[in-house]
């Protein structure tokens, strides 16, 4: 497969998990149980992109004994929860980060 | 009631500070896809065609790790899998509009201007709601191309070494600084990290994703019926 026919895929099967589901769905679909379902969604799917970016290194191995992205991303977590700031979560994270690997 | 460019706007200021890691995501994206060995016209094409940061992320380690086309497209499906459930979401607040208009929200229907609009289309209720939605997508989709383009560009400038790709799982982490604070969230967001993280190298095509979602829905069903009991 040629590169532009992978990359024309990968575009269409990341637009239909987009579409589909506005496409079908009706308001009607939804009573206030599926609702209190739903608004777990953040909940249930970022933690499966963080987890992984954290303990597992890019060679695919757990790393839990000298990995200073935990300690970087507890103290983000720390922060976000005190002060509710997307930016103080974020810029708490990577300036701890940087102060794990090149000054600690 | 307030216009279609208040709101547009208003999804503008909401998703921007959510855009600030989305600087370094682009241009890791850009120098590594040229370093893996994509054109520069085909790296850009990838954000123009696809616009996801994690699928685009996923593409590149999965074609130089020599995977197949097919296990590369499966795993970015099980990757956007997500938006299943955003559209689901969305779609309670979208369900009367023209199908122009949800052909055009799907593209921008991606995690910063889901996390940010879901927030908002809920307290509001005015017909033209969805442009907040329309707003976030539309800032970070020109964040993402111009990002790509500058990383493509600067290359081998950036060093490795301040470990840039950190910002990914922040952002995620940022966006769910409110649901800390809830205790069936933390049970969910702990049980959807765990099944994830040990998943990793054991469910195939990646599905991890998707695995672990389920995994913390199911969580969440079972919780809030035994809340509701008690």
């Amino acid at each position: 497969m040629s590169n532009w026919a992978l990359i024309l895929y990968c575009g269409l099967i990341t637009y239909l998990t987009r579409f589909s589901m506005i496409a079908l769905i009706k308001k009607e679909m939804f009573n206030d149980r599926i609702r209190e379902i739903l608004s777990f969604v953040p909940s249930a799917i970022f933690p499966a992109i963080i987890f992984p970016a954290i303990f597992i290194n890019d060679k695919g191995l757990f790393v839990i004994d000298n990995n200073p992205k935990i300690l970087a991303a507890i103290i983000a977590m720390v922060i976000g929860i005190f002060s509710r700031s997307i930016i103080a979560t974020i810029f708490s994270g990577l300036a701890s980060y940087w102060f794990l690997i090149f000054v600690v | 009631m307030k216009s279609n460019l208040q709101i547009f706007l208003k999804g503008i200021i909401d998703v921007s500070p959510l855009m600030i890691p989305v600087v370094p995501f682009g241009l890791i994206f850009g120098v590594l896809s040229i370093d893996i060995g994509f054109t520069p016209l085909e790296t850009m094409g990838m954000s123009l065609i696809v616009f996801g940061g994690a699928s685009q992320i996923v593409l590149l380690q999965l074609f130089s790790g020599g995977a197949s086309s097919l296990v590369i497209i499966s795993s970015v499906g099980a990757v956007n899998s997500r938006h299943l459930l955003y559209g689901a979401v969305v779609s309670e607040h979208i369900s009367d509009l023209k199908l122009v208009w949800k052909i055009i929200i799907s593209y921008f229907l991606i995690d910063q201007a889901f996390a940010v609009s879901n927030e908002y289309l809920k307290k509001n209720k005015n017909n033209n709601r969805y442009f907040h939605l329309v707003g976030g997508g539309a800032t970070c989709w020109v964040i993402w191309q111009s990002t790509t383009f500058l990383g493509i560009i600067l290359g081998a400038a950036i060093p490795e070494k301040l470990g840039l790709s950190f910002a990914v799982p922040l952002t995620f982490l940022a966006l769910l600084v409110n649901d800390f604070r809830k205790f069936i969230n933390v049970i969910v967001i702990i049980i959807s990290g765990l099944v994830a993280t040990l998943g990793y190298n054991y469910i195939p095509f990646k599905a991890y994703v998707i695995v672990a979602a389920l995994a913390g829905l199911f969580t969440a069903m079972i919780l809030t019926r035994e809340n509701k009991k008690a």
